[in-house]
């Protein structure tokens, strides 16, 4: 089940010229560059040291179904056409799958397609080993999809993944990430989204597990589109999980929603960047950010910072972030109605994530949340600051 | 005929951050008693509530509160809220992302449980909840939104009384709970509290005006300033209290000391 190969398969570089000449490039660019440092603004508060320091061999990833792989052997004009155009290489650990990768999940959507179903692209890492899936989406023009993209593994190791998802004109696109990795696991991922003119994309990005998490998750729209992005994350023990965000607003007309929440418990930290960037041309653009984080324990760190560039001049962008504990006057409340101390902590919690959970529009996903959530706050019970 | 008294409130003293409140209440309250505290504003009279229901911003420096003769101060808020003690929030609290609907149901069946009755089936907890909602006048599509979001001041007392009618409490202190409503609201909520007048149910009412009397006739009428109880009569000395309004009860508290 598992895939072992130990080296970078050569097969993929060398299947067209235009990728190999990518590859190269990519590699080019890592190894001029290396691992950021926390000297880099993009990485201040994130130390990727102990990334650097892994040894572990390199492995093809283990995707159920639709790879990217084998697509290329059948389709390499089209995967040159998309892949590698949208995420850059300047960010470091893009460059490193770029230079790397060996397979991932493959995607295309033909124009005109409604996809009832949601599609589902699961990872399950191996211990010891360093994977870098790339997956490629391609959603053509009046077209409509869920798309699922879950990491799992045992142990400890690296997974670095990038996916690039192309929104064709006027389609209509929901994509969920949901982090699982185990608690020892590094985990680095980067979400490029690309709108067309008139197209809808909602990005749902979800952070359980790992030790050490990166998101980069960043969105270009075009004319008249409407942009999500949401996430939740939920930290305990000595996790630390980042999510830089990025939404640019490239053209007039469009709009973005952005509401990322985070739980952190124990002695664990997150980061939240969320990047704005309205181009000179991007007029009427209406652009709504909000960071809200709940922090259950004394030992936790928490860094948000909005960026806002704008450069056109009648356009509505809105900002906000906070950073508090339990409502002390809602518990008193519920404790007050003869709900318990904690059921009516976990209460508000549960309360507090509904609110990412419920925007949501998979089912399954719903639910599979809700249970991931009562789960890790009957885990963290021990740590609760309630009277009995 | 004796009754044993509901609540038994005895020289209680509460301080907040180092400043005494309540200074030396005593009060009995009786199965079948409804109860007026009226007093001008920082008499006390909101505190004396949360210290009943276990506000723990307040610390009780001396005294003792009885509750169905046993200890009430011992216990937590909800076990307090379990045992049959109802306090309707002078500003009742904005939960977002909890239904009405699950709050109350999460709150019923904490206290059946206590009682040692099974848990209420949805189609009977519907039920129950419907045939309260209808008393209160409430629109069932609250039922559906989170506990006070978005409702309006008036909303959020019915809400309060709604939540009382269901869960049915020996005990209910309403704090405040006239204030700011307009006739028709304030003739509803003294319609649903006067519905759940019993013999084996006490009320409580704390309010700063003599309106709402007119619509819950109480048995007893008692004036607090200055953190003590300093007059006590039947509904005629919250109509006197009315014409001279607090001036006089202040000077009676000075002579009290």
């Amino acid at each position: 089940m598992i895939a072992t190969a130990t080296i970078a398969n050569p097969t993929i570089a060398t299947m067209t010229s235009g990728l190999a000449d990518l590859r190269k490039r990519a590699a080019e660019r890592f190894e001029a560059h290396g691992f950021p440092t926390t000297r880099e603004e993009e990485w201040r508060f994130t130390n990727v040291a102990p990334i650097a320091k892994t040894q572990f061999p390199t492995a093809a990833p283990n995707v159920n179904g639709h790879s990217l792989r084998t697509a290329l052997e059948r389709h390499p004009g089209l995967i040159e056409e998309y892949l590698g155009r949208y995420a850059s290489s300047d960010n470091p650990f893009v460059a490193l799958n770029t230079a790397n990768f060996e397979d991932g999940a493959f995607l295309h959507v033909p124009a005109n397609t409604v996809v009832e179903e949601p599609l589902w692209i699961d990872f399950t890492a191996a211990p010891d080993r360093t994977t870098h899936p790339r997956n490629l989406i391609i959603v053509g023009a009046g077209s409509q999809v869920r798309i699922v993209e879950k990491y799992t593994g045992r142990g400890r190791y690296f997974t670095n993944a990038v996916t690039e998802i192309v929104v064709g004109e006027n389609s209509i696109v929901e994509h969920v990430k949901l982090e699982e990795e185990s608690p020892e696991a590094f985990h680095v991922a980067t979400t490029q989204i690309h709108q067309s003119r008139n197209s809808n994309c909602k990005s749902h990005n979800i952070s359980l597990g790992g030790l050490l998490v990166r998101n980069d998750v960043n969105a270009v729209l075009s004319t008249g589109c409407e942009g999500t992005l949401n996430g939740l994350y939920l930290t305990n023990g000595k996790q630390h999980v980042d999510n830089h965000t990025a939404l640019d607003h490239a053209a007039p007309h469009a709009a973005s929603h952005e509401l990322y929440k985070g739980i952190l418990d124990g002695a664990s930290s997150a980061v939240f960047n969320g990047k704005i960037f309205v181009r000179k041309d991007a007029q009427k653009t209406d652009a709504k950010q909000t960071n809200k984080n709940l922090v259950l324990s004394e030992n936790c760190v928490i860094n948000t910072k909005p960026e806002l560039q704008i450069l056109a001049d009648d356009v509505r962008c809105t900002h906000g972030a906070t950073i508090g504990q339990l409502d002390e006057e809602a518990l008193f409340y519920l404790r007050a109605r003869g709900i318990g101390g904690r059921d009516a902590r976990d209460l508000l919690i549960y309360a507090f994530a509904r609110d990412v959970i419920d925007r949501i529009g998979i089912p399954g996903i719903r639910a599979h949340l809700e249970k991931a959530l009562f789960e890790s706050l009957t885990h963290s019970r021990p740590s609760a600051g309630v009277p009995e | 005929m004796s009754k044993s008294p509901i609540l038994e409130i005895k020289n209680l003293h509460a301080t907040a951050g180092g400043k005494e409140i309540l200074r030396g209440i005593n009060l009995t309250v009786f199965p079948g008693e409804v109860h007026a505290i009226m007093g001008p504003n920082g008499s006390g009279k909101s505190t004396l509530a949360q210290v009943i229901a276990g506000r723990d911003l307040y610390a009780v420096t001396k005294g003792e509160v009885l509750y169905l003769g046993k200890d009430l101060l011992g216990l937590q808020p909800e076990e307090r809220a379990q045992e049959g003690l109802f306090l309707a929030f002078q500003y009742p609290v904005e939960i977002p992302g909890v239904s009405n609907l699950y709050f109350l149901k999460a709150a019923l069946n904490a206290i059946r449980k206590r009682k040692g009755e099974s848990e209420l089936d949805a189609m009977d907890f519907l039920s129950l909840v419907r045939q309260k909602m209808a008393l209160m006048e409430m629109d069932e599509a609250l039922l559906n939104r989170a506990v006070n979001a978005g409702f309006s001041g008036g909303e959020k007392k019915r809400n309060e009384i709604f939540q009382m009618a269901v869960l049915e409490p020996h005990l209910a202190l309403l704090d405040e709970t006239d204030s700011g409503l307009d006739i028709d609201a304030l003739k509803i909520v003294a319609h649903g509290v006067n519905t759940l007048r019993s013999p084996d149910r006490a009320i409580v009412l704390i309010t700063h005006y003599q309106r709402l009397l007119n619509y819950i006739v109480p048995d007893f009428v008692h004036v607090l300033a200055e953190g003590r109880i300093v007059r006590s009569g039947d509904k005629s000395l919250a109509l006197a209290l009315e014409e001279s309004g607090y001036v006089g009860i202040e000077e009676l508290a000075e002579t009290a000391q």
